[in-house]
């Protein structure tokens, strides 16, 4: 079982105009960069991107916002992008406001092969606009269905070549649900190591879910609230 | 009459030891500096971490360790990380006691909006829509009037909703109150120097006001 490929490049080589992409990450932490950047180095058009942030204007998911490369984003905030506004003030892109939970388990029911899953988050908002309503147990629950994403892109910590993953502090965010997600799911880790180096107690993902996976190199991995406290003297 | 850190402080008077708490941005931050030390608890970010602590020493930021408003933080001794569907699995099978966060307007019958105003460009809910719809216990951190001097204790939210039927009590620069079950803002405590009538005057909502109302110790 061999799934490295040699970069990004090769990894997303097969994603062409159109396609649904999940996109892991919390803002800029624990982001795909370096298939993003593949991504607009190969210039595919009309994009849906199902991803919690839109990146920054020149990090992230807003690189491929510059370039007009997104159709549609799926996401739960996306409050610091300014290309991002234009365009969807300009109405050249489509956006899919969603509550950040039900997003991730949307992922998450894909990838436990369920097509459904009830949650309250909405009921009563706009969200719930043309969604089914079931009551159990005297509460109302919204029926939100599982995603379909062509290719899920993740970004985890140390991955082996059989695909096993394991991300770090809270860059794991939307990654492990996102990669069990995908018809195809690319990983880019920061150290690629030997099968039987990862713990098996301590896999994240396992391969299984894995088709793709490489090691990047010089990971920016940018901060956005660079926030400290200073040291009682 | 409070400023913002001294909402703060009497919000963590809510804080019960035991309790696994999620702070939203904002005042519900500051909240955090002013837990007692003698309680035990456990600061969950909807990112996917429990055991939030304070930010890092400057030099010793680390992009992987960011809370939910994307600041860098630190991790606490006994700290779990995992990924955001679990954070929201636990958040939505309430076992995060409380819920801190901030507000446009809130109803008297507990409704609150808090993501959007039209005309505006919107953000997004982020995680707030899953959090007040699940929550037992949801203490709101707000300004009792907006800029134009308006109420945001209102009848009903005139704001696109995050959610209906949760918010449980409030803590503004004027006073505590509490949502009824049957609906209406109840008085609990005035802030120092503030009057009765001064919260009368500054609440649109049905306020209920039961004998003396004691001036809040922060």
């Amino acid at each position: 079982m061999n799934k490295v490929v040699s970069g990004a490049d090769e990894a997303i080589r097969d994603i062409e105009d159109g396609m649904t992409l999940m996109l892991g990450g919390f803002g800029m932490c624990g982001l795909p960069e370096k298939c993003i950047l593949a991504l607009v180095k190969k210039g595919v058009k009309d994009l849906t991107c199902i991803s919690n942030n839109a990146g920054v204007d020149d990090f992230g998911i807003g690189l491929l916002l510059h370039q007009r490369q997104v159709k549609k984003m799926i996401s739960s905030y996306v409050g610091e992008n300014a290309i991002f506004e234009q365009q969807l003030l300009s109405g050249e892109l489509e956006v899919e406001l969603i509550p950040q939970g039900t997003l991730a388990t949307r992922c998450m029911a894909a990838g436990y092969g369920m097509p459904a899953i009830f949650t309250p988050a909405g009921i009563g908002t706009e969200v719930a606009i043309g969604k089914e309503v079931r009551n159990f147990n005297g509460k109302d629950y919204l029926m939100e269905m599982a995603f379909d994403a062509d290719f899920a892109i993740v970004k985890a910590w140390k991955g082996d070549r059989m695909g096993n993953l394991v991300y770090r502090s809270t860059a794991r965010n939307f990654n492990p649900v996102m990669a069990m997600a995908g018809r195809i799911t690319i990983a880019e880790v920061e150290e690629l190591v030997e099968p039987g180096e990862l713990d098996p107690d301590n896999v994240h993902t396992p391969g299984i879910y894995v088709h793709r996976i490489f090691q990047g190199n010089d990971y920016e991995k940018r901060i956005e609230q660079r926030t400290v406290r200073k040291r009682d003297l | 009459m409070l400023d913002k850190t001294g909402i703060a402080k009497r919000i963590a008077k809510e804080i019960k030891d035991g309790y696994y708490v999620n702070l939203g941005i904002g005042i519900p931050t500051l909240v955090a500096n002013y837990i007692p030390e003698n309680i035990d608890v456990v600061l969950q970010s909807e990112n996917g971490l429990l055991g939030m602590g304070p930010f890092p020493f400057e030099g010793e930021e680390d992009p992987d360790v960011i809370n939910a408003g994307k600041q860098t933080i630190t991790m606490l001794p006994g700290s779990a990380v995992f990924d955001s569907a679990m954070s929201f699995g636990m958040i939505r099978s309430k076992k995060v006691n409380l819920t801190i966060l901030g507000a446009m307007e809130v109803s008297e019958n507990g409704d609150i909006a808090n993501w959007k105003i039209p005309g505006k460009m919107v953000k997004g809910m982020g995680g707030a829509m899953d959090l007040v719809a699940s929550a037992e216990n949801i203490i709101v951190a707000m300004q009792h009037v907006n800029k134009a001097g308006e109420s945001k204790l209102l009848p009903n939210c005139t704001l696109p909703l995050t959610g209906v039927n949760c918010v449980k009590k409030i803590v503004t620069e004027l006073a505590v109150l509490d949502v009824l079950p049957d609906g209406g803002f109840r008085l609990l405590e005035r802030a120092p120097g503030v009057s009765v009538e001064e919260i009368i005057k500054a609440t649109a909502g049905k306020l209920v006001i039961d004998g003396e109302i004691p001036e809040m110790v922060v």
